[in-house]
């Protein structure tokens, strides 16, 4: 359904030019459901346009949905659906014209376009404000009647991007059934981007984790958290020497990895559930008992964080304080 | 339901098609709201209670109100036309403009389609224009004014097209659009001759007047309104607002291909 090589975008803005995605090789199979996972301005936005045909790149070419994006750019509009960062909906537009219009937009008749406008309206619970004026809508509202659109040819490959943003737990849940419902209903290949790890978690069958502009790691949620991140056993002691005396005897558990901060102790290890028995009796025969303990499986931050060095989950709106949040950390290992 | 997607009663639309698609698009929240053509009228209003008593001869002079209310007919085109990329330059804010991209629309039919809507306000402000002057004595010929109308609407679309070759050249920058549109707009009317006229005037300010495509339309609508079809003005008037119509189109449609 996508298959992209050495897809590229280059932007120069005020004499600096910023490596936006950095040549990529993706393909996507049909009916997979992918989620292009970063923090802000990895780039996946950049990726999600070249792909829509929205922007050229700067090198590279990009097959989609069976059409050349740069030769043959209407070809690829018929079968696409997309959901853009913004707002698809015209503020001073009516939800239901804008539905009727974008069904126009790809040649269903005006009665056609109607019957679709009121089931998608009706599906995505929208009656009670599909007639008012766009700009009257809630953040939430507004972001289903994006969907809506995107939804209206019920295009066999579906491009969201970052559809949650600004929506409250309950309305990210609801969209994240809707996309599941889509998938279940029509088979459609679903890309969508988010910063958010318990979407990409939940949601998606393969993540494609992006960062400055590349890809570094793209995988099942399950196998990249075999591969990147083991369980995490979150231990507290009563003292800070106790603490120290287990770091170093968990430092010699095989393939662990150990950090350190003053009374507690956290190690990473495959099968930490079967490990963390034995740990606490040696700790205990050392005469550093434990005074908590947690284990827990590793979440995709656990993967980015030991791909990257930094934290999604911290990452804000701001990438240069981010980053340099990430280098001023100090973790004390213990081996 | 699982293989085909496309639904059955969908045909590959045609330009035209795609061009009536945009043109209904933009033409809907003016037909649901349609007291916001009032608004951009304001001034062009303003100008007519204020400026005509002090035309030679007071207001109800027949003759006075006869030269000034075409040129305001054209002044309203020009404010309402002008402004109208700052929607487009909304909407490529806002990303609805983007969803429109990414849709099979074609360029030229979303340039297309959003100028021919521009006909619409610029009819209904023209007829408001003449149907609130006739009270007060202004005369204008069926005929005449019919003929005034189509140039008017020609005319639309190409300022309609300019202002959104604007927008689309100021993506992103608001300042630029505003700067630029009020810098042209204000020359531009009273060069046209639209509230003064411009014979009087020095040895320049008459050529670049005459250079001024908008003069011609201005005179035309005057003779039009008096019903004078067959006349040199009308037709030089006529050639103006297709001249500025095709430049429009062209730039505008370039624009939006560029985009
Ligand atoms: N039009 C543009 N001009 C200049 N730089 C841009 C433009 N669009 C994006 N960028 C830059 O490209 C990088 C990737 O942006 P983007 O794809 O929007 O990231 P994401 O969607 O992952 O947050 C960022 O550094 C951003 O500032
Ligand atoms: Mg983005």
């Amino acid at each position: 359904m996508i298959e992209a090589r050495g897809l590229a975008k280059r932007f120069t803005a005020a004499k600096q030019t910023v490596e936006a995605v950095h040549p990529l090789n993706l393909d996507v199979a049909t009916g997979e459901l992918v989620a292009l996972l970063g923090p802000n301005g990895a780039g996946k936005s950049t990726t999600i346009r070249m792909l829509t045909t929205l922007l050229a790149p700067t090198s590279g070419t990009a097959y989609v949905a069976g059409h050349d994006v740069l030769r043959r750019p209407r070809d690829v509009r018929l079968r696409i659906g997309c959901v853009g960062q913004g707002n698809g909906a015209g503020l001073g537009h009516r939800g239901r014209d804008e539905l009727i219009s974008q069904g126009r937009a790809y040649g269903l008749t005006t009665a056609a376009a109607r019957a679709r406008a009121a089931e998608l309206i009706a599906s995505l619970e929208l009656q009670g404000v599909a007639d008012r004026v766009v700009s009257s809508l809630s953040g939430g509202q507004r972001r289903r009647l994006d969907v809506a659109l995107g939804l209206v040819h019920a295009p066999q490959l579906l491009f969201l991007d970052e559809p949650s943003t600004g929506l409250d737990p309950q309305n990210r849940a609801r969209l994240v059934e809707h996309v599941r419902r889509l998938r279940a209903d029509h088979g459609t290949t679903v890309v969508f981007t988010t910063h958010y790890l318990d979407e990409a978690d939940r949601l998606a069958e393969r993540v494609v984790i992006v960062d400055h502009g590349r890809v570094i790691a793209d995988d099942t949620p399950a196998r990249l958290k075999a591969a990147h991140a083991g369980d995490r056993i979150a231990l507290a002691f009563d003292d800070e020497r106790a603490a120290r005396t287990a770091a170093a005897r968990a430092g010699g558990v095989e393939g662990a990895a150990v950090e350190r901060s003053a009374n507690r102790v956290d190690v990473r290890v495959a099968g930490g559930a079967r490990i963390a028995p034995r740990l606490l009796g040696e700790f205990a025969a050392h005469g550093a008992a434990a005074a908590e303990v947690e284990v827990s499986r590793p979440t995709l931050d656990d993967v980015f964080l030991n791909l990257t060095g930094r934290s999604l989950r911290e990452e804000s709106g701001d990438r240069a304080a981010a980053d340099d949040g990430a280098e001023d950390e100090e973790k004390e290992s213990a081996a | 339901m699982t293989t085909t997607h496309t639904p059955a009663n969908a045909a590959v639309p045609n330009a035209l098609t795609d061009t009536v698609t945009v043109f209904v698009r933009e033409l809907r929240p003016v037909l649901r709201d349609p007291v916001s053509i009032v608004f951009s009228m304001v001034q062009p209003l303003f100008f007519l209670a204020l400026f005509a008593p002090l035309l030679p001869g007071t207001l109800g002079d027949a003759a006075a109100l006869q030269w000034f209310v075409p040129g305001v007919i054209v002044m309203s085109c020009l404010f309402a036309t002008g402004m109208t990329g700052s929607n487009l330059l909304f909407e490529m804010q806002t990303g609805a403009h983007e969803r429109l991209m990414v849709t099979p629309l074609r360029r030229s039919s979303l340039l297309a389609g959003r100028a021919l809507k521009e006909i619409v306000p610029a009819v209904a402000q023209a007829l408001i224009i003449t149907a609130a002057t006739i009270p007060f004595g202004f005369r204008a010929s069926v005929l005449g004014a019919t003929a005034g109308l189509l140039l008017l609407a020609v005319l639309a679309v190409g300022l309609g097209s300019l202002s959104y070759a604007l927008a689309l050249a100021s993506k992103d920058r608001d300042w630029l659009f505003w700067t630029v549109q009020q810098t042209l707009l204000f020359p531009l009317l009273l060069l046209g001759g639209a509230l003064l006229p411009v014979s009087e005037g020095p040895q320049w300010l008459r050529v670049l007047s005459q250079i001024n495509p908008l003069t011609h339309v201005v005179d035309a609508e005057r003779a039009l309104f008096a019903g004078d079809l067959a006349s040199g003005a009308a037709a030089r008037g006529a050639l103006a607002a297709v001249a500025v119509a095709a430049v429009g189109l062209y730039v505008g449609i370039r624009a939006m291909r560029k985009e």
